[in-house]
Parts: C-alpha cells; sequence; structure tokens
C-alpha cells in the first residue's frame, strides 16, 4: 500500500513535468490550430542554456527564470521567422514545418553542445521524507511545487488579465479581434512566446532525472501529446489533469505489469493516445468538433 | 504503332531514359555504390507509398518508418526461421504490412490528420522498443543477420554475356529492387489517374464535398492506407535484402523522417517525386559526411560535430524551407520553370514569324 502510494506521488512528479509541456502544446493549438511537434526540442534548447548559465556561475534560482524569459524570446522569434509565412497554409504543411522545426532544433543542440549525457543540477536533494509511510524524495515535491507554481501562473494570466482577454480573443475569434484593434499576428507571437517558456520548465524539471542531451525530451513529447489529447487538446485544465493522469498511469504499469517494464512504458502512452482517439476524440475536457466544407 | 511511338509526348521519352539510366549504372559504378544505389532506390518505394498517402488522399503519417519496420521482420523472419526463399518473402511481406495498414487505416478514418500524425508520430517512436520485446522471434538487441543472396542461373548468364562481367550479390539484390520499383511506380501511376485516385484527390480537397458528390470517404481513406503500408512493406522488405541485417534501430524516428523529407523535397502529389526525393534523402547525409571531413580548412572538431549533426539540421532546414517556398517539390520546380520557358521560347519564335503570341487565357 505505501509502496503504491509512493509510485503514485512519484507518478504526480513526472506528470507535473508532462503537464507543462502539454500545457505548451495546447496554448499554442488554441492559438493557431495546430500541434508543435518542435515544442519538446524547443524546451530542451533552452534547457540547454539554463545549463550554460549555471555552468557559468549563475545561481540556480537566476538562471531558471532568466532562461524561460530566454526561451519566450525564442519562441516568439521562431513564430515570426518560420510560423508566420505559412500561417494562411494548410495544416498538413503547418505540421511538417514543425517537425522540420523539431529536426532542425535537435541537430543545432548536438551541434553545439554535443551528444554526451550531461548531469543537470536541481535545488532539491535525492534524500527522501516521509509522508504518510511513502518515502518521497525532497526532488519529486519539488518538481511538483514548481509544476504547481508555472501551471498557476498562466491560469492567472490566461483568465485574469487583460493580455490573457485579448490573447484568447485573437485565437477564438481572430476577425472580430482585429476589428477592435487586437494585433493578431502579435497575439499568436506572444503566445508561442509564453508556450516556449511553459515548455522550458517541464524541460528544467525533467532534465535532473533523465540527464541532459539532445534526445532527451523526445520521449517527454510523446507522454506530453497523450496527456493533451487525454485531456481535451484546447482545454488548458484538460492538459495538466490529462499529464497527472498519464504520469501516474505510466509509473504504476511499469511497476505493476510485469510485460510493461520499464523499456514499453512509452508504449503505454501510445496506448493512451490511440485509445482516447477512438473512444473519445474530444478527450476528457473537449469540446466536440464541427466540420465545414 | 510506330505512329503512336512517334507521337508519344516528350516525358514518355523521359521515362525511357530514366528507365535506362537504372538499368546501365551498376555496370559502371562500383559494387559497394550499387548497394547505395539500390537502398535509395529501396526508400523511392516507401517514400510513392508515403506519398500516395500524404499527397494524393491527404492524410499524413507520420509513422511509415514502423511499417517499413514491419515489412523487414516479416521477411527476415521467414527467411532466417523457416528458410523460406527471401524473394518469395517480399510480396508476402508487402501484403501483411498492406493488410495491417488496412487495418490502422479503420481508427484512423475517425481522426483529424492532426490527430492522425499524433498517433503515427507515436507509433514511429515507439517502434524500436515494441521490436526488442519478442527476443526470440525477433532476436532482440541484436536483431536478425542473413545471408545476401547469390544472383540465379538465369540472371548471372545474362548479365555475363551482357557486361562480360560476373554479376555481384550487389548487383542483383539491386536489378531485383529496380524491378520491383518500376512495377510499384508503374502501378501508382495508374493509380492516381483513374477513378480510385480522383476519388482520393477529392477526398484531399475537400472531404465534406467529395461525400456530398457520392464519394465513399471511409472506403478510399483505409485503401490508400492500405496500398501506401503495401509500398512501405515492400520497401522495408527490400532494405533487409540489401542490408542483410535487420535490427531495431535500423529502423528510428528518424527513418520516418527522412521518408516525409523525401516524400517533400520531391514534390507531393507528383509520380517522379519520390524517386527524385529518395535519391536525394539518402545521399545527402551520405554524401554531405564524405565531403565534410575532407575539407581540409574546417577544424576536425566542428567537422566532427558537422558529421554528426549535419543529417537532422540539413533535413529540417530541407523541410522549412521547401515548405515556405516551394511547397511542389524539386519535381514542382522544374515543371514550372520548363512550362514557364516553353511558352517564353513560343512566344518568341511566334513574334519572329510575325504573329502575336496567344493570349493564355483564351486557349481551353
Amino acid at each position: 500500500m505505501q509502496g503504491l502510494l509512493q509510485q503514485v506521488i512519484s507518478g504526480i512528479a513526472t506528470g507535473g513535468i508532462f503537464a507543462s509541456l502539454a500545457l505548451a502544446l495546447v496554448l499554442i493549438y488554441n492559438a493557431m490550430g495546430l500541434v508543435n511537434f518542435a515544442q519538446g526540442e524547443m524546451a530542451m534548447l533552452a534547457t540547454f542554456v539554463a545549463f550554460t548559465l549555471i555552468e557559468h556561475g549563475m545561481s540556480y534560482w537566476i538562471a531558471f527564470p532568466v532562461s524561460l524569459v530566454i526561451a519566450f524570446a525564442g519562441g516568439i522569434l521562431i513564430q515570426r521567422i518560420v510560423i508566420r509565412p505559412i500561417e494562411r497554409a494548410p495544416i498538413l504543411t503547418m505540421v511538417i514545418v514543425t517537425l522540420g522545426l523539431a529536426t532542425l532544433v535537435n541537430g543545432l543542440a548536438g551541434f553545439i553542445f554535443g551528444y554526451v549525457p550531461r548531469s543537470f543540477p536541481s535545488p532539491f536533494s535525492v534524500q527522501t521524507v516521509d509522508i504518510l509511510g511513502a518515502f518521497v524524495s525532497y526532488r519529486d515535491i519539488g518538481v511538483i511545487a514548481v509544476s504547481a507554481v508555472v501551471l498557476l501562473a498562466i491560469y492567472l494570466l490566461l483568465q485574469r488579465t487583460t493580455v490573457g482577454l485579448t490573447l484568447r480573443a485573437a485565437a477564438h475569434h481572430p476577425e472580430a479581434s482585429r476589428l477592435l484593434g487586437v494585433q493578431v499576428s502579435w497575439m499568436l507571437a506572444l503566445g508561442w512566446g509564453l508556450a516556449s517558456a511553459v515548455g522550458a520548465v517541464s524541460g528544467i524539471m525533467a532534465a535532473p532525472i533523465l540527464l541532459l542531451e539532445p534526445n532527451m525530451m523526445q520521449t517527454i513529447i510523446i507522454y506530453a501529446f497523450a496527456a493533451a489529447v487525454l485531456g481535451g487538446i484546447e482545454s488548458p485544465l484538460g492538459a495538466v489533469v490529462g499529464g497527472l493522469i498519464v504520469g501516474v498511469t505510466v509509473n504504476l504499469a511499469g511497476t505493476y505489469l510485469p510485460f510493461v517494464g520499464g523499456d514499453l512504458q512509452l508504449a503505454v502512452a501510445l496506448a493512451i493516445i490511440v485509445g482516447v482517439l477512438i473512444l473519445k476524440p474530444n478527450g476528457l475536457f473537449g469540446r466536440p468538433s464541427v466540420r465545414r466544407v | 504503332m510506330l505512329q503512336r511511338i512517334r507521337n508519344a509526348p516528350p516525358r514518355y521519352w523521359l521515362v525511357v531514359v530514366v528507365i535506362l539510366f537504372f538499368v546501365g549504372w551498376p555496370t559502371v559504378i562500383s559494387s559497394f555504390q550499387t548497394s547505395e544505389w539500390s537502398q535509395a532506390i529501396i526508400l523511392a518505394i516507401a517514400i510513392m507509398g508515403l506519398n500516395i498517402l500524404v499527397g494524393y488522399s491527404g492524410q499524413l503519417s507520420l509513422g511509415h518508418g514502423a511499417f517499413m519496420a514491419l515489412g523487414a521482420y516479416t521477411s527476415a523472419i521467414l527467411a532466417h526461421r523457416y528458410k523460406v526463399d527471401y524473394l518469395v518473402t517480399i510480396p508476402i511481406a508487402g501484403v501483411l504490412t498492406g493488410l495491417v495498414g488496412f487495418l490502422f487505416g479503420v481508427p484512423a478514418l475517425r481522426l483529424s490528420p492532426l490527430y492522425l500524425a499524433l498517433a503515427t508520430f507515436a507509433l514511429a517512436v515507439v517502434t524500436p522498443s515494441l521490436i526488442k520485446r519478442p527476443a526470440e522471434l525477433t532476436g532482440g538487441v541484436q536483431g536478425i543477420s542473413l545471408t545476401p543472396p547469390d544472383p540465379p542461373q538465369f540472371a548471372a548468364d545474362g548479365f555475363g554475356a551482357l557486361t562480360g562481367t560476373v554479376m555481384t550479390s550487389d548487383q542483383w539484390i539491386y536489378y531485383v529492387s529496380l524491378a520491383y520499383a518500376l512495377l510499384l511506380f508503374w502501378l501508382a501511376w495508374n493509380l492516381v489517374r483513374h477513378r480510385s485516385g480522383r476519388a482520393m484527390r477529392a477526398i484531399r480537397d475537400g472531404e465534406v464535398a467529395a461525400a456530398a458528390s457520392g464519394v465513399n470517404i471511409a472506403g478510399y481513406k483505409t485503401l490508400a492506407f492500405g496500398i501506401s503500408a503495401l509500398y512501405a512493406g515492400i520497401a522495408g522488405s527490400l532494405f533487409g535484402l540489401a542490408t542483410s541485417f535487420v535490427s531495431p534501430d535500423t529502423f528510428p524516428v528518424s527513418l520516418s523522417i527522412q521518408l516525409l523529407v523525401g516524400a517533400v523535397v520531391g514534390g507531393l502529389a507528383s509520380i517522379p517525386g519520390p524517386l527524385v526525393g529518395g535519391i536525394f534523402a539518402y545521399f545527402l547525409p551520405i554524401e554531405s559526411n564524405q565531403w565534410v571531413p575532407a575539407q581540409t580548412w574546417i577544424p576536425s572538431q566542428i567537422a566532427s560535430a558537422v558529421v554528426k549533426a549535419g543529417p537532422a539540421v540539413s533535413y529540417g532546414v530541407v523541410l522549412i524551407l521547401i515548405m515556405i517556398f516551394a511547397p511542389n517539390g524539386i519535381v514542382g520546380l522544374i515543371t514550372t520553370g520548363y512550362t514557364r520557358l516553353r511558352r517564353r521560347l513560343r512566344g518568341a519564335a511566334d513574334r519572329e514569324a510575325g504573329q502575336m503570341p496567344p493570349d493564355p487565357q483564351t486557349i481551353s
């Protein structure tokens, strides 16, 4: 029983990482109806930025927000240079471009930083604390806390500020917003910047656990896909709930289902994606979509 | 007959020239290069399959490497464990993969292109670890080694009589791959020009409108998936033959991305496109990896970093640039260029003869 509780809590910690990346996916999906295949790779690059800052002597708690700001600027830059020319192109074109972006960023990171896995510092120790009989590491608690703070901040930004309102308006009714004086194109860029920063949080949280290397986010992005699909791809709340469910499910399946073990956990994510899409294509919190000619 | 040949449009002659080139090519290049070219042709077959799905029916698959893996492992297991002749296993692998693709197409029906891309991408990422699991069947991480086949008597005799050299195993594999490529490209050409091809394109350009015009959406979408997977399966099987080795790491995600790069670069919804794309996607990393370290002005540390990261960077740049600036790929660029050139030349000839060039809008 305590083992189960332990697995659930560590599942929630990994779930927080998935949730942040899934939330980044949802932000971009809401802005332009597109799943950004490069989200994970962008997060990986931001994590390398944080790593470089820390290596040059910056303290973790300064490097963390600084790299988020850099990720934010990078997201805006990418939207302006790469995504803007194809804003009105068919969805197929946009998906292929984001995939190209993912490949490009992955290669660039490999070129600049190399493929040797590096250990990434974590401000939280791996020592464990006894919670209701389960041994939980401080690192897991830290990951849960940081993810919660970030998700809450995004929620407040979207729901309680003028910028958030404008962002949502530009995403849902671009024409009407334009008539009301909203610079829709820049709002899309802002959406990309936000998503990039939120994704970077998941990268920085994942790096101490997985070791930092260019392919680090390749599996995380699949879990994030599963989380976003499970939650309903246009729902920010769904992304968070989906992330937690996926994190816990994958952890429990890896521990308690002998044929899954460590190496088929990713297949669980695939099963979740396919299962949800077949049984409930709109996810837990999504709205049914309408098709037009 | 003579009349028909004389009146054939120039592109038919181009096809004849290209086929003759590919038939004669292995007699010029080395045996090792022959093996490389067979792999490029095999890649072109898989890209043709992807092209039928993406270019003609508008469904995006990022997981065609997984179908190649299925084809390769079907052949390898049949040949290695059950001692079936490898050549016999190729069509079996194709049909089996096609069936699986057809079944995969049924749930894919309910998915928008975006979700389909997600699901197939996840499939491509999971495939290597799925292959490793049934280790006694697939050989696990070690994979399965195959013995390269000797050319059969009739082929060796014919080749020897024509060129005066002994046919190598690599050359035999090349000709088998070329034969499959010709057959499958010819079939694709027929498919897209006829009823089912038109139906698929109608679905791609407007699903609801196509349904209203009486096109069986579900039927043609799953059909496209099945045919596309069949191509990938045959390509995978041939790939195992050409490299005489299959392992989980032969089929990473990057293979699926390589296929997509080939399809996009060559030109979506075009028949020669996949051939151009296959050659491009196969030789780009190989050639650049040979070229870069050979340049003395590039410091060796940078060169080795380029060799490792180069393919990913160049694939990424190529994907983005082509999609933004030339969505119809290399073949699209060439056709537009050719049409413009011809119009200009014709206009010049007409002006010399004292005729005004015809108004393009009034030509039906």
